[in-house]
């Protein structure tokens, strides 16, 4: 309940002093003769994380990558601060939204402090000869050590494990200090402890900074436990939205994914648990 | 040298990156040696010439002759001198382009003659030859558009659905390269017969027939260029982990792409329209730039620059002095060099 309120109070005052937001409005993308997003609407609030969960081919990815302008509404319209994205030009929105997609191509080496400091390319003013400022170490450093990397600053990008790399991907995205972050399966590569430990890096960056955070999961139940908001699609469409305990419904999972489920209260956390049910004939 | 920076009250994460203090440092390092090794190698040749007096005229800038007699003044500022510092511009041009390309292609084989697109220039500078031979201007101009239309053609060709993967961009500068080889033999057997020996010559890269005017517009584009080239190298970082990466952190990717294309592609063109194609300039010098000094393109670039004039330079004296008094193309030196490298690479990837 306090935490709920807080939640409220944190969300008015940003929203009022800020008016930071970001929005999709009816949203419909095409890719050649398919609709790939057909009619979203969706707004991210400063402070929550919003899972979107659905089978592949629903548009998920498409719909996060149209957030920050990479792929081009046919019709609709996304909105940073109240101003269309495409009017926009890229620094601006690169301070603003930080995308964290899976592992970068790595075929030059680069150490893992050159890689995060990569983040702050969108800060750079001509003053500083396009070399980083002192600012810009310290954030870079910093969220270095905020997810943990403090001890492979030095490494090549290319010696880490694939758990490592994916949260210098993540470190790289933070270091842009940006309100909105879009992550695109994050946790595919990593295993369980990894996985958890990089939500909530992200968790506690949102509930410190007032960020938004957007996930795109197929892990359900890393949804569940995570995320205040989970956005359910299929072929394009919302098929629903709201508290993962609203949205993660048997009957609903059932209709979406084509898989008889069964949904229970996790015994510890208390968030809801999807688990598929195989059954032998 | 780390240590230096350490105590002089630099925090400790500048040993892991690149820095503006690094990059004055290493590129003033590597102007030293290249003035040096201007001096050193302006001495050798089939013609000795008196050292103390030689030094001394070039270090006065050709002012006063230090005893030299009339014709070894000549040998010194008329032939070898205009050499060593085409030489240092096909060089340095040559790097940098590479240096380049290699980071908007993300790929550490790009390479202006592996990709064809010194072809692309060379048949410009034929075309230029051919129909406005009297006007030096049209080659370098000629050779500019023609580097240009390869480099776009090469892209195209290169890009996937997934993307251009190494493979994929060197089998695309073998189409081109060979295309392109093609129209050269069409356009050399429109050629008077007297002058094709000095043409195959040319095509392999040579640097023996400067001419007045080309030399300043090389040395001019190539230091013109390799600073703009520069300036772009904190996008060009980006880039080389990926276009997509790049346009979310902020990086307008359709905008460097074109500036940098157009910067390398007049790198190239002006210098085969000077020197013909040598070749693997552009591989070899990025590589032991990375090797030695990181991959962060502000340092990268710079150090290409000057590090390909000491190669070009190092490459024609070795040219022009292993079978004295015959001469060797240089481009036959580097490609000695590059190509077990290339292939090296190739394993590596």
């Amino acid at each position: 309940m306090a935490r709920a309120l807080k939640r409220t109070y944190r969300t008015y005052v940003f929203r009022e002093l800020n008016m930071t937001s970001l929005q999709a409005k009816n949203l419909v993308i095409n890719y050649g003769d398919r609709v790939a997003v057909d009619g979203v609407s969706l707004t991210l609030q400063p402070g929550t994380v919003t899972a979107i969960i659905g089978p592949n081919g629903a548009g998920k990815s498409t719909l996060l990558r149209a957030l920050n302008g990479y792929v081009r509404p046919a019709t609709g319209s996304v909105q940073l601060d109240g101003q269309p994205i495409d009017q926009l030009n890229r620094r601006t929105i690169g301070r603003r939204i930080a995308v964290v997609a899976q592992e970068a191509d790595l075929r030059f080496p680069i150490t893992v402090l050159e890689f995060v400091l990569g983040g702050r390319y969108a800060w750079a003013t001509n003053a500083a000869w396009g070399w980083e400022t002192e600012n810009d170490v310290k954030v870079a450093e910093a969220v270095i050590v905020e997810t943990e990397l403090a001890a492979l600053s030095g490494r090549l990008m290319n010696e880490l494990s694939g758990g490592e790399r994916q949260r210098a991907v993540l470190a790289r995205a933070l270091a842009t200090e940006a309100q909105f972050l879009l992550l695109d399966e994050p946790t595919a590569n990593l295993d369980m402890s990894h996985q958890l430990s990089l939500l909530a890096v992200v968790r506690s960056r949102c509930n410190k900074r007032a960020c938004a955070a957007l996930v795109v999961t197929h892990d359900i139940n890393l949804a569940s436990e995570f995320a205040d908001q989970v956005l359910l699609m299929r072929d394009g469409r919302m098929i629903r939205v709201g508290k993962p305990k609203d949205v993660l419904e048997s009957a609903v999972l059932e209709d979406v994914f084509g898989v008889e489920v069964l949904v229970d209260a996790h015994p510890i956390t208390g968030a809801p648990r999807v688990t598929p049910v195989h059954r032998v004939n | 040298m780390t240590k230096a920076f350490v105590k002089s009250g630099a925090s400790l994460s500048s040993q892991y990156r690149a820095t503006f203090q690094k990059t004055v440092l290493a590129c003033a390092a590597l102007l030293v040696a290249l003035a040096i090794v201007i001096v050193v190698t302006t001495l050798v040749g089939s013609e000795s010439l008196p050292r103390a007096s030689s030094i001394c005229a070039l270090v006065s800038f050709g002012r006063t002759s230090c005893g030299l007699t009339q014709d070894q003044f000549d040998i010194l500022f008329q032939i070898r001198l205009p050499r060593i510092l085409l030489g240092a511009a096909v060089g340095g041009s040559l790097a940098t382009a590479g240096a380049s390309y290699q980071a908007l292609l993300r790929n550490p084989l790009a390479e202006p003659y592996l990709l064809g697109i010194s072809n692309g220039a060379a048949v410009g500078t034929m075309t230029a030859l051919v129909f406005f031979g009297s006007n030096e201007w049209s080659r370098p101009l000629l050779a500019f558009a023609g580097a240009l239309v390869a480099t776009f053609a090469v892209y195209r060709l290169a890009r996937g659905r997934t993307g251009a993967t190494p493979e994929r961009l060197v089998l695309a500068g073998v189409i081109v390269t060979t295309f392109l080889s093609s129209v050269i033999v069409f356009v050399t057997t429109m050629m008077d017969v007297t002058r094709i020996r000095s043409f195959t010559f040319w095509l392999l890269g040579d640097l023996s027939s400067t001419s007045e005017t080309l030399l300043p517009i090389a040395i001019l584009i190539a230091i013109a260029g390799a600073i703009l080239l520069a300036a772009n190298a904190r996008s060009l970082n980006l880039l080389m982990l990926g276009e997509r990466d790049a346009f979310d952190l902020g990086v307008e990717v359709g905008r460097v792409r074109i500036v940098v294309f157009l910067i390398a592609s007049l790198l190239v063109g002006s210098s085969v329209a000077a020197s013909g194609s040598v070749g693997y300039v552009g591989l070899v010098v990025p590589h032991l730039v990375r090797l030695s000094l990181g991959s962060d393109n502000r340092l990268t670039i710079p150090a290409a620059a000057i590090g390909g004039a000491l190669f070009v330079i190092i490459a024609d004296s070795v040219a022009r002095t292993i079978i004295a008094p015959r001469e060797l193309p240089v481009g036959a030196i580097t490609a000695l060099i590059g190509a077990p490298l290339f292939i090296y690479l190739l394993k590596r990837n």
